[in-house]
């Protein structure tokens, strides 16, 4: 302790952080740091409680109203939540989070019930969707209800998008899609499927209120190096392929296998493969192991596969012989990076290597493509082709014309492009009721105590320590047999109800009210991650450093509360707080509270706008 | 009060002392007295002295008698040796630990109604023995366990929970330790961490009878208005008459005060409290001045707090006894029954 702070205390505050404003919704939105980083803003910590009391059919329908498809992302969400998750800061691993939504999905049992039913009546609007992926369903689901008319183009012959067309079946049972694609088009969408749109102009000249873009990023990209069009009959285009196997035109491909990428569809490219005769499958890819834009579970499941990752190797020629492929030819490369710490493969001078194999995936990325909208709708794009949509209203330069999805900013991931499809709904209502779509309604926001006795809580303050359990999977001997079936078996209910208790329950928030403080010092005492300080108030930068723990994630707030009889200011870093409670059940004087913060975005309808 | 054990997990910046230990390390159970209790507090910053000296947890021996003080001593130094006495009895227990075994280091812990009523005698003799221990009363003028009646430390004229004024005269247990002879006598508050926990780590070092007298709010029967043993009460009335920095003789001591801002006193084993004068003419090594200072200003209704006396060369009761190097605990039969010979002996040097 520094001789400073053994001064008597002041009695008026001196000058420094404001106290914290909680009314602002933001501010305790921060605390649940998984739903803040979840796009869709689902309330995770809410539905990981429901699913270990075994509410699964309430669990699901907290996820469905936010993000639409839990059984699909349940299965395949890039889950940004994780990285997020505050688990993640106090011990090793996160909550797993996504599969906790797979294990809500897979025991909601009949939930027809609880689902919206066609609008009786309709509002007269007619809205066209183009593409049937994730962000125009969302809309759909958003906006039938409402009583609009909805058209849904597609140039597949069922919905689903890229979640049918490029998530390979291992991956995602089609009975689940099917189920939650289902549940949308019982709402009764017009479906205009099988036909690719080909002119916007064609649409717009229908007469619809309003058109939404969720036509996906469509176009694999191609690799333009020599020998390419000698060996074409072997050298397939990722996302074609994986199409092709998911609609059953293609069932087998040959012995030897290389993917060209790193990224998801690089891995779901060479899985696919495993599935279908590639005994010697191998990713190839430019960068090094770490930079590979696939998520590291899923280089994990293709290495478990039996797949090796070769890095640092750059395509330099398709080798073929008498009009057939015959392997690929890679220079080495290395990583150097410059004063800016800015990276570039340079090559490393060792002699090229050569691959044998049959076939050639190319992954190496995708692309957006808009040869259908004529440039003449009034619809501005930039320099790379892209359209330029209001990241807020999703609106882009032609007032009926809105964007979502990877149609919009460029390939991401399915639940991007519900968050879209939700934030076009609200401005598609507004658009064509003639208000404006800036106007955006707020958040429904619930924060109630949790205090049911001197220590007894309405939720379970018990901290497990339990290290992150593991999802099983099918053996390879099984899995690598059937394209169809599903490698991840998912949580059982025991499995996943000792998973969720791992969550620290982040929404359950710490409510301090510095009017009812005594300063006696027991928060700070029992503390388990010292969160808590009494102090001067100082400037932010400054305060971080004299916490009882140093506050050094500057991307955690600091709860500042004010009014104390010291003139001192309750600090608290949200950081690491584990919502144990403990602060609250020593607090003699009810100053500090637990309270539940839930939060849910609001979506379009009347009920959103007039809140 | 909760019934669940604190959490395992920990801050990730937690620091490690020299002996490897983290200040959780030095934890015991979790308390269950009421929600605020200003013991805990202690707990807290004995906690924090015990770490920040490198106290290896088994070199403790934490004694106690009977009352919500002396159940404290399950709440920290879990690692430590303790014994839990009859009502009044710990300085009798502590001082025949100390005679068997004085290589540990004992921290007695008790309360006003421990101390300073049932255990009065035993507290005074203890001290004027001299016994090597650092001796701390949690002093919330009531019975807390027995629903709030005034305890012997209570001041005259204070009013109980429930509207009942003190007649009694208090008991002030510093100047009793200070005429008693204890050789290092302070009094600080359980909500001033910052004085308290310097006071601890200098007591735990200091090699003679050292007594600090705390004064702990009792939240649920002494926190009240015209309590003197209330937060607000012993916040406003609060006369530190100096604050201390603690270092162990090894530490390099950097210096940046004003002259006669500051007073280095080096005791016996190498150790420096260093005085941060804030009234000007105390000097804590003077007893008379310093027993005159505390009776005029508790006249004034003033809680004097700080270093209040400090004699930097005690004589601990081993030294006065002249015992030898070797801890009583040690000696094998031989050296305890030395046989018939040595008894002629000196049964002879009293004929």
């Amino acid at each position: 302790m520094s001789i400073d702070a053994l001064d008597a205390p002041a009695k008026r505050s001196r000058p420094g952080m404001k106290p914290t404003d909680i009314s602002n919704p933001d501010y305790f939105h921060k605390v649940v740091d998984c739903q803040w980083a979840c796009p869709a803003h689902t309330p995770v910590p809410e539905y990981i409680r429901l699913i270990a009391a075994g509410r699964y059919a309430d669990a699901y329908m907290v996820n469905w109203k936010s993000n639409v498809f839990p059984g699909v992302l349940g299965r395949t969400c890039d889950r940004p939540c994780e990285p997020a998750c505050r688990r993640g800061r106090v011990e090793a691993e996160p909550v797993a989070i996504c599969r906790l939504k797979r294990v809500a999905a897979d025991n909601k049992g009949d939930i027809l019930d609880r689902l919206p039913k066609p609008a009786t009546t309709k509002n007269g609007k007619r809205i066209a969707l183009i593409g049937g992926g994730p962000a125009s369903l969302t809309v759909a689901r958003d906006l039938l209800p409402l009583g609009y008319h909805v058209v849904i183009y597609d140039q597949d012959p069922a919905a689903g998008g890229m979640m049918r067309t490029q998530i390979p079946k291992f991956r995602l049972p089609e009975k689940v899609l099917d189920e939650e694609v289902g549940f949308i088009t019982d709402l009764q969408p017009e479906l205009r499927m099988g036909k690719r749109v080909d002119s916007l102009k064609a649409v717009l000249a229908e007469g619809f209120d309003a058109v939404f873009v969720g036509c996906g990023a469509p176009r694999g990209r191609n690799l333009e190096i020599p020998g390419r069009e000698e060996a074409k009959a072997n050298v397939h285009i990722g996302i074609d392929w994986l199409s092709s196997v998911s609609f059953g035109h293609v069932d087998k491909i040959g012995k030897r296998v290389i993917v060209l990428g790193g990224g998801n569809t690089a891995m779901d490219c060479c899985r696919t493969s495993r599935r279908l005769g590639g005994d010697d499958v191998k990713v190839v890819v430019r960068s090094g192991f770490e930079e590979m834009k696939a998520s590291p579970w899923e280089k994990e499941d293709s290495m478990r596969e039996g797949i090796p990752i070769h890095n640092f190797l750059v395509p330099k020629e398709f080798t073929h012989k008498a009009g057939k492929l015959t392997g690929v030819m890679f220079e080495k490369v290395k990583a150097e990076f410059d004063a800016k710490g800015k990276r570039s493969l340079v090559p490393s001078g060792e002699p090229d290597v050569h691959f044998e194999c049959d076939d050639v995936l190319v992954a190496v990325g995708q692309e957006n493509a808009f040869p259908w909208i004529e440039r003449d709708v009034g619809i501005e794009f930039d320099k790379w082709g892209m359209p330029k949509v209001d990241e807020v209203t999703y609106q882009s330069s032609n007032p009926r014309v809105f964007f979502g999805g990877d149609a919009a900013f460029g390939p991401k991931n399915i639940i991007w492009a519900v968050a879209h499809g939700h934030g076009a709904a609200i401005s598609i209502d507004q658009f064509v009721h003639g208000k404006p779509v800036g106007d955006r309604p707020p958040p429904l926001v619930n924060l109630l105590s949790q205090k049911m006795g001197i220590h007894e809580w309405s939720y379970d303050n018990d901290i497990a320590n339990d290290l992150r359990y593991k999802v099983p999977h099918l053996p390879n001997e099984v899995a690598l047999k059937d394209v169809k079936a599903e490698v991840e078996l998912g949580f059982d209910r025991e499995l996943g109800y000792k998973e969720t208790q791992r969550c620290l329950n982040c929404d359950v928030q710490t409510v301090f009210q510095a009017k009812l403080c005594i300063e006696c010092d027991a928060c700070v005492d029992i503390c388990p991650l010292d969160c808590i300080t009494f102090t001067e108030n100082g400037e932010e930068a400054e305060l971080r450093t004299r916490l009882t723990a140093p506050a050094k994630n500057g991307t955690q707030d600091l709860y500042v509360g004010d009014g104390l009889k010291t003139g001192r200011v309750m600090v608290k870093d949200e950081d690491l707080c584990l919502h144990c409670g403990f602060c609250a059940e020593r607090c003699p004087t009810g100053a500090w509270d637990m309270q539940r913060f839930l939060l849910e975005t609001a979506q379009a309808g009347e009920k959103c706008q007039s809140r | 009060m909760t019934y669940l054990a604190k959490p395992k997990f920990r801050h990730p910046s937690l620091e490690k002392n020299e002996r490897g230990f983290t200040r959780r390390d030095y934890e015991g159970s979790i308390s269950t007295l009421c929600a605020g209790c200003g013991h805990d507090s202690i707990s807290a910053a004995i906690i924090q002295a015990c770490f920040e000296l490198n106290i290896e947890p088994h070199r403790i021996a934490k004694m106690s008698g009977i009352g919500c003080s002396s159940k404290t001593p399950d709440y920290f130094l879990g690692q430590s040796h303790g014994f839990n006495s009859v009502h009044g009895r710990m300085p009798s227990v502590l001082t025949g630990a100390n005679l068997a075994n004085k290589n540990l280091i004992y921290l007695g812990v008790s309360g006003d109604g421990d101390s300073a009523s049932i255990g009065l005698g035993q507290f005074v003799h203890c001290v004027r023995r001299g016994v090597n221990m650092t001796y701390i009363t949690e002093n919330n003028g009531v019975y807390g366990l027995t629903k709030g009646q005034f305890s012997a430390t209570a001041d005259r004229g204070s009013k109980s929970k429930a509207g009942g004024t003190n007649t009694d005269s208090p008991i002030d247990l510093v100047s009793m330790a200070l005429l008693a002879g204890a050789t290092f006598v302070g009094r600080s508050f359980s909500g001033d961490k910052p004085q308290l926990v310097p006071l601890i780590k200098a007591a735990l070092s200091h090699s003679g009878p050292a007594f600090i007298d705390v004064i702990s709010p009792c939240v649920a029967f002494n926190n009240h208005a015209g309590s003197t043993k209330s937060f607000d009460f012993v916040r406003d009335h609060n006369d530190a008459v100096n604050r201390l920095d603690f270092f162990e003789g090894r530490e390099e001591i950097v210096t940046d005060y004003k002259p006669g801002t500051v007073q280095d006193v080096e005791q016996h084993d190498g150790s420096i409290i260093r005085l941060h004068k804030i009234a000007d003419s105390y000097d804590p090594t003077n007893k008379v001045a310093a027993m005159n200072y505390l009776a005029t200003h508790h006249e004034k209704g003033e809680v004097v707090t700080g270093l209040l006396y400090l004699d930097p060369n005690p004589k601990d009761m081993h030294q006065l006894l002249r015992t030898i190097d070797v801890p009583l605990n040690r000696l094998g039969v031989k050296d305890l029954c030395p046989g018939s010979k040595a008894l002629e002996t000196i049964n002879d040097e009293y004929r």
